[in-house]
């Protein structure tokens, strides 16, 4: 039966003045949008299967294709919004759960967008980063209650033993993105681009691909509820290893990946049958308390001799203050929260939309709580969940984060135009598929070209921004909340995050 | 001699490099006019070679030891000293289409307005020929290669 109640969402608009109907268009569309009639020698276009990706407008040389939103008005509606009814129709079709990919995509207000920055003026001097050495070196990892010295002969020398660290050349790593969810090019790009910029990339909840493993020493290898792909070879050859719980797209739930993307790289690297679903339980079924994680910790210290960080990554939910204090008294090095705008390959729509509280909220109320505790040196915060530029990245740091996570950003870097349909396998970018002929639309050269690009930038920027202050060191801003001020928060708002109103002096 | 070499992993076969070739060959060197008003009188000095998903632009060589060279009855066909880059004298062409039954690529075509030969110059006089500044995928790259 005809699906006729779900109206398309995009209009393709096709100048006839501009089309010299070279069929770039037709040939790039991975959706069957455009259709070329050799009889007619003209193009014709099926707006209904359009997903909005401009993958067609990107790379049409005579700049003759528009994509705009299908303006087909519903009565307005302040409770049944054309989404609420959309969504329906496309339910009472299906009768499933709804689909969707990346991240939150609501208008819930972001925090990030009302705090705002300091800058130094007249008391105190700015520095220019261009000019004076501005310190961006990060080191992810337990840090200990003391520091004791040796004194005797000579130079002092510290008897302190330090924990394993990570050094991050700037405070910003690529989250997890399972081979499987991306495609390889996609994985090696993120590989190559952390190590030219002396950061990590994280392999997901799929394994490591043999292509990877040239880069394992900049790669973050992920133990999840599925254990695909974990021997303990992948754990040693990483840089650190990162226990998933949860995350931002969809606390408290699993993860499926359908057997049509299990092929046999992916079914290697998963070590599970080929054209098999890929499910990965929502718990963990060796963890049902702090004592349990501390158990999976300690059995991934132990067979990696203590020498990797250890990261536990929770997903930021009503509790997670007293989450991340049960995951540093559990021995975790480091602590990942995921915030409810961080993408995903697959999650059901009323999940990613409706479960979890945002990072920024969730960062502060977890660095207040491990400090409360006296026990914020002994692990290191990292936050993920939408950051879209460097002022995000150094507001996190000011809020008390070590280092960001960034996925959606890399992915954007990259060419994803956040269609939302990395679920259907059919990415016209190559990027979340393993469609051969789609992944080969991704250089991985070009790929990790742009990404170290988009490093860079941030990390210029980031130097700005300390220089403005006057800080001349990263390290100096963590947790330095008074850098930040609030602008048009609620006081409860302003309580929450642990910062004052703008226009409070210090 | 700096050359183009396609690397066909990374073909997308978009035929771009097909279209911006055409457009550079045109007079107006505008692409909408191009191809209103000349397509039919241009032969694009690239061609994109596709067999399922394998695909790779396609254009000549310039051998050292050039078969069309050799085989030209005109002397049209003739080794530009300047950029050492095999072209065609267009004056000088008859249209026996020698050179286009020599070429071991494939890659010089009788023109579309059946009376000179079609191939690729290295897009004489630029920095970089304009097929590999415009894929989108960097499948082609122009650079100096041994042997």
């Amino acid at each position: 039966m005809r699906k006729w109640l779900v109206q398309p969402e995009f209009v393709v608009d096709r100048d006839p003045k501009r089309c010299i109907q070279c069929q770039v268009c037709v040939r790039q569309c991975s959706n069957d949008v455009h259709e070329h009639n050799a009889e007619e020698g003209t193009i014709t276009t099926d707006s209904s299967r359009c997903v909005g990706c401009h993958r067609c407008a990107t790379l049409c040389p005579a700049g003759a294709i528009s994509i705009r939103q299908a303006e087909l008005e519903f009565r307005p509606n302040a409770n049944w919004s054309a989404y609420a009814i959309r969504n329906i129709y496309k339910q009472a079709e299906g009768g499933g759960v709804l689909l969707t990919s990346m991240g939150n995509d609501r208008p819930y207000a972001s925090f990030w967008d009302r705090m705002v920055l300091n800058a130094s003026q007249v008391t105190n001097p700015s520095i220019d980063p261009l000019r004076e050495p501005m310190e961006l070196t990060t080191f992810l990892g337990g840090k200990p209650d003391r520091i004791e010295f040796d004194r005797n002969g000579g130079k002092p020398r510290m008897t302190t033993v330090l924990g394993p660290q990570l050094k991050l050349e700037l405070p910003v790593m690529f989250s997890a993105m399972s081979f499987g969810s991306i495609s390889l090019n996609a994985s090696l790009a993120l590989a190559r681009a952390a190590r030219e910029a002396g950061t990590y990339a994280n392999t997901g909840e799929g394994g490591m691909h043999r292509d990877i493993v040239p880069y394992a020493s900049n790669m973050v290898v992920q133990v999840a509820s599925g254990r695909f792909g974990v021997t303990a070879e992948y754990l040693r050859r990483a840089a650190a290893i990162e226990i998933k719980i949860g995350q931002g797209a969809k606390p408290g739930i699993g993860g499926h990946l359908p057997a049509e993307k299990v092929d046999a790289a992916v079914s290697e690297t998963r070590m599970i049958p080929e054209g098999t679903d890929a499910i990965s339980p929502a718990p963990h079924h060796d963890i049902y308390s702090i004592e349990d994680l501390k158990q999976l910790i300690y059995a991934l210290k132990e067979v990696t001799g203590y020498e990797k960080p250890v990261a536990v990554k929770i997903a930021a939910v009503h509790n997670v203050a007293a989450i991340g204090s049960g995951c540093v008294h559990a021995g975790a090095d480091i602590v990942v929260i995921d915030g409810f705008r961080g993408g995903t390959g697959a999650a059901p729509t009323q999940i990613r939309d409706h479960v979890g509280i945002p990072i920024e909220l969730a960062l502060a109320a977890v660095d207040s709580r491990l400090r409360q505790e006296g026990i914020r040196n002994r692990a290191s915060l990292v936050v993920a969940g939408g950051f879209r530029s460097s002022a995000d990245v150094v507001k996190a740091i000011a809020l008390g984060a070590d280092a960001v996570y960034i996925a959606t950003a890399a992915l954007i870097s990259m060419g994803c135009h956040l269609c939302q349909k990395c679920y259907t396998g059919k990415c016209n970018w190559g990027i979340a598929t393993q469609d051969p002929i789609l992944t080969k639309r991704l250089n991985p050269e070009v790929a990790t070209r742009r990404l170290t690009n988009l490093l860079r930038g941030w990390s210029h920027e980031i130097k700005e921004m300390l220089g403005g202050m006057g800080i001349n060191a990263v390290e100096s801003l963590r947790g330095n909340r008074d850098h930040l001020r609030g602008v048009g928060m609620t006081d409860g708002e302003l309580r929450a995050l642990g910062i004052k109103q703008a226009g409070e002096g210090a | 001699m700096k050359r183009i070499y396609a690397r066909e992993e990374h073909c997308i076969a978009c035929r771009l490099c097909e279209i911006t070739c055409l457009v550079r060959r045109s007079k107006s060197k505008n692409i909408v006019k191009a191809f209103r008003n000349e397509k039919d009188r241009i032969t694009p000095g690239i061609r994109v070679e596709e067999s399922g998903r394998l695909s790779f632009a396609l254009q000549c060589r310039h051998c050292s030891d050039a078969p069309c060279i050799e085989a030209c009855i005109g002397g049209a066909m003739h080794r530009d000293p300047a950029t050492m880059a095999v072209v065609c004298n267009e004056e000088r062409c008859l249209g026996c289409w020698s050179c286009v039954m020599v070429c071991p690529a494939g890659a010089v075509t009788p023109g579309k307005d059946g009376k000179v030969a079609s191939k690729c110059d290295l897009c004489a006089g630029d920095s970089t020929p304009v097929c590999v500044e415009n894929c989108p995928n960097g499948a082609l790259v122009y650079e100096e290669r041994k042997g």
